[in-house]
């Protein structure tokens, strides 16, 4: 930590890719053509729940302009019952999820794809698609999954010795719960919901696939991972590895939901067998349909405590659901919803249940929010029935450093308490509220992670710098990455250009996601920096006749190391990099690790709403995220994450559900009905960065993104219920719900 | 179906082309004309993605047909910087990061662009229902409407 002079760690700089999108130049996926390009449509499940009995495509296939049709048939099938995992994905539930097998298991599940030489052409095709389906009864929300006479969807699933759609389960338990719930002086237990939330990307899932006569294939799509999206397009077709080259595009928001694939390996056989090259765009009711939003959930949450405020005993049973095909994030709720806290007796179960709903994808601290909702408005009712502060018994009860948490792992150093403590002494949470007015607090917690990445830094011939890694840039990465290189090498950011190679031109990266970017590509990029600094000082050792460890790399030139080493003039980037040749030639180094040293991350939000008493409608007033974030290497998009993830958590609370019809379809798959924050919706989003370096980061990251999502909706809840007096343990908080809770409230008054 | 020939101005530019009579003018932007910048979110009008100006007037591309911009003058994102002079929203948004991901971004800039050319001194709940139309999954706003708040700021200094 000490190397580092902060120079430019910190700054807020302009970022690499930031002239390209304010003029309109950067290409996201859908902005790619190609001469000879088709179009290709898909075929939609017009049923939440059928067999697939037969699917004849020929009337499709004969129409003018129709260049090729896939189906379920050319996708290679995985058996149910031998698990072929990927990153958190199995490759049985995706080849179901891409193209519908022996079942449609959604409205909107993809039943065939076409490729034609206009959209409309396509579009007509699919409906000369004649498939014949025997309809089943559907269960969409989790009570009908569950219940005894409920449509199972998967045959293969049991649950005790049942046929079921629990399809797993996943406990922690630390202590004894019982014995623990017995020293309580006081315990709540609730039962919350939540709704099924889309990640609510503004650009909709696309790609565009060229297939060469050869067989070898290039892919230009938007996804959170192009080595993602090649192994899994390889494994769905058939095609090695080595054959498909998969190109980032620019990615229009993701935040989990491009972490799987929809299109790629319709498009790449239909590319494949027209010998064209094929686009797909989804509408963005498409989206909204068949893409995955995170579970909707039931959860029952109980916890004990002291008079004095000390937790006893805390346990947490959480339903989620997983779509039409199993996975979904239980990890992440039963792993962090107890973590903030010390607990002596925990325990959180969490079961995956399936239902006819589009199989879920992973959105922002996967599970955390759910995990952390029922958790945080207890606790609000605690500190309520205590007369304690909510902040105070937040504290009283906070994780630290040596804590060993129901999930397992014992903490290292980390800096939740300063959040509480940062919470306390804000502004914000001593300011005065007016009439109509609550405030709320709850606190959140996600793993973060590290894992592969790679990078490759070069010194260009004149002296500059290109640095190239594999993770798609979802927010701002590629500036910080900028900011960390300039720092080691001791040069103005401006001459750095930092890109994203595609799966052949840098090594093996995993997703972006789980906020491990910066995190783990930051450490690739540092070790290749550090690599290249040893070349320059031999270069000049080498140059001055003198031993490499009398040269020292400083302000971007080498220098002798001191009086002893001789007095020769610095040598700077450019010069060494023209006189490349003297010693090894080319100047690059490249770095491909396993990255590990990711540790939690932890925050706390401070929310003020005011009641429309009237229309029902709960407005955020004042919104302070406060959060550790390890090292702020660009302070601005660390913010940008604080108060994006916070505007999210602001949409789960207040508005965001899907309304299905009772023919399991769903009634609001746009922006209109499906309603997501706006400009006029919110207030400015306050920020407070706390920095306690990772000490296993070279520059002390920890990760930023998830952690925002997290507190958020129980934080608006909380201040809803300080407001109304009201405790709504269902989401959204939406007006008609507010009006018939306040209508409840004075009936029971009168 | 026949197409319909269709002669008119973008970004300053005198431009002709042939169109579908049901094409938007986001799909001929974008697939006929080479023009990505303006996005496609929804095409319902909804998320702003699309933004461009008609004659001045703010519009949703995907909710115009490429046929009624005849005779008239359209700019996109693509328009909005004097060759290397990014306008000062341009600037604005990237000193402030007001962009995550950066897909709303083209649609804000041609929003805000509006607001100004309407309102130069508009106040923070003016940019916010003006740019209610235009959504942001990203940022949460917060940047974006400093951004729009400090140019017009800035613009009002240079203009005295
Ligand atoms: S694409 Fe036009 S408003 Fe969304
Ligand atoms: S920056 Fe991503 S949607 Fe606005």
């Amino acid at each position: 930590m000490n190397e580092i002079s902060n120079k430019w760690i910190g700054e807020r700089t302009i970022r690499p890719d930031g002239i390209d999108k304010v003029t309109g130049r950067a290409a996201f996926a859908a902005d790619t053509s190609m001469p000879g390009m088709i179009w290709g449509k898909v075929l939609r499940s017009p049923h939440a729940h059928a067999v697939i009995k037969s699917i004849d495509t020929s009337k499709a296939e004969a129409l003018p302009g129709v260049k090729a049709v896939v189906t379920a048939a050319d996708i290679v099938d995985f058996p149910v019952d031998t698990p072929v995992p990927l990153g958190i994905q199995d490759m049985r539930w995706m080849c179901r999820n891409v193209l519908a097998r022996e079942k449609a298991l959604w409205h909107g599940h993809a039943i065939a794809g076409v490729a034609a030489t206009s959209e409309a052409i396509a579009e007509e095709a699919c409906a000369l698609i004649e498939v014949e389906y025997e309809v089943l009864p559907h269960a969409i929300e989790i009570d009908d999954a569950l219940a005894k006479d409920a449509p199972i969807l998967h045959d293969f699933i049991t649950f005790d010795g049942k046929p079921s759609n629990i399809a797993g389960t996943l406990e922690h338990t630390k202590g004894d719960v019982e014995a623990g719930f017995a020293e309580a002086d006081l315990v709540i237990e609730r039962d919350f919901t939540t709704r099924p939330v889309h990640q609510g990307y503004i650009e909709p899932h696309a790609c565009l696939v060229s297939t060469a006569a050869d067989g070898k294939m290039t892919i230009w799509s938007s996804s959170q991972g192009q080595f993602m999206v090649r192994a899994m397009t390889a494994l769905l077709t058939g095609i090695p590895q080595s054959n498909i080259r998969a190109i980032p595009a620019e990615i229009g928001g993701g935040f989990g939901g491009k972490t799987i694939i929809y299109l790629e390996p319709m498009a790449a056989i239909l590319s494949k067998k027209s010998g064209r090259p094929v686009k797909m765009v989804m509408t963005r009711e498409e989206v909204m349909r068949a893409s995955g939003p995170t579970s909707g959930s039931k959860s029952t949450v109980k916890i004990g405590v002291r008079k004095d405020g000390k937790i006893t005993a805390a346990e947490g049973i959480y339903w989620l659901q997983a779509g039409g095909l199993p996975g979904s994030p239980i990890r992440g709720a039963v792993g962090c919803a107890l973590a903030p806290y010390d607990i002596p007796n925990g325990r959180t179960l969490g079961y995956d249940v399936v239902s006819n709903r589009s199989k879920v994808a992973a959105y922002r601290a996967p599970g955390a929010p759910i995990g952390a909702f029922g958790v945080e408005c207890v606790l609000d009712e605690i500190a309520d029935k205590l007369g304690m502060d909510p902040l105070d018994l937040r504290l009283k009860n906070a994780a630290k450093e040596g804590t060993k948490a129901v999930h397992g792992p014992t903490f290292p150093l980390m800096g939740y308490v300063e959040s509480l403590e940062a919470a306390k002494a804000h502004a914000h949470y001593n300011a005065p509220l007016g009439p109509n007015q609550g405030r709320g607090v709850a606190s959140g917690f996600w793993f973060n992670a590290g894992g592969e990445s790679s990078a490759q830094v070069n010194i260009t011939e004149d002296g500059n710098v290109v640095v190239t890694t594999g993770h798609p840039d979802i927010g701002g990465s590629r500036a910080g990455i900028a900011n960390i290189c300039a720092e080691l090498l001791g040069i103005d950011y401006r001459r750095i250009s930092v890109l994203i190679g595609d799966t052949a031109t840098i090594g093996f990266s995993n997703l972006t996601g789980g906020s491990r970017v910066l995190f783990a590509s930051s450490i690739v990029v540092t070790e290749s920096t550090k690599k290249i600094i040893a070349t320059l000082c031999e270069l000049a050792a080498k140059i001055w006749d003198i031993d490499p460890e009398a040269v020292i790399w400083e302000d971007g030139e080498a220098r002798p190391a001191g009086a002893n080493a001789g007095q020769f003039p610095p040598l700077t980037l450019e010069e060494l990099a023209a006189r490349a040749n003297e010693s090894g030639g080319p100047i690059g180094a490249g770095t491909q690790l396993n990255t590990t040293g990711a540790e939690g991350g932890f925050g706390t939000h401070i929310c003020d709403v005011e009641i429309d008493p009237e229309l029902g409608i709960a407005r955020v007033i004042r919104y302070t995220v406060l959060q550790d974030v390890g090292r702020a290497v660009h302070p601005s998009y660390v913010e940008g994450q604080m108060q994006g993830g916070a505007a999210q958590a602001i949409g789960w609370a207040l508005n965001e559900e899907y309304l299905y019809d009772k023919n399991g379809k769903v009634d609001n798959p746009g922006f209109l009905d499906y309603r997501m924050p706006v400009a006029s919706d919110l207030p400015m989003l306050d920020t407070h960065i706390i920095e306690i370096p990772n000490p296993k980061h070279p520059q002390g990251v920890r990760g930023v993104g998830e952690v925002p999502l997290v507190p958020g909706p129980a934080a608006v809840r909380n201040a809803i219920h300080n407001a109304l007096g009201i405790y709504f343990d269902d989401l959204p908080i939406s007006p008609p719900r507010i009006l018939a809770a306040l209508e409840g409230q004075k009936a029971a008054a009168e | 179906m026949t197409k319909i020939h269709v002669t008119t101005t973008i970004n300053g530019e005198p431009e002709e082309f042939l169109c579908d009579p049901n094409e938007t003018m986001l799909d001929a932007l974008r697939n006929r004309l080479g023009l990505t910048g303006a996005k496609e979110g929804c095409a319902t009008g909804d998320c702003g993605a699309c933004s461009i100006t008609l004659d001045g007037t703010l519009v949703c591309a995907c909710l115009m047909l490429a046929a009624e911009s005849d005779g008239h003058e359209i700019t996109t994102i693509e328009g909005m910087a004097e060759g290397e002079n990014l306008h000062p929203l341009q600037t604005k948004f990237l000193e402030s990061a007001a962009l995550q991901c950066g897909i709303c971004t083209p649609g804000f800039l041609i929003a805000a662009k509006a607001l100004l050319d309407e309102n130069p001194d508009p106040t923070e709940t003016e940019v916010r229902f003006w740019l209610a139309g235009n959504l942001c999954r990203c940022t949460g706003y917060d940047k974006i409407i400093r951004a729009v708040m400090d140019t017009a700021a800035e613009m009002r200094e240079a203009a005295q």
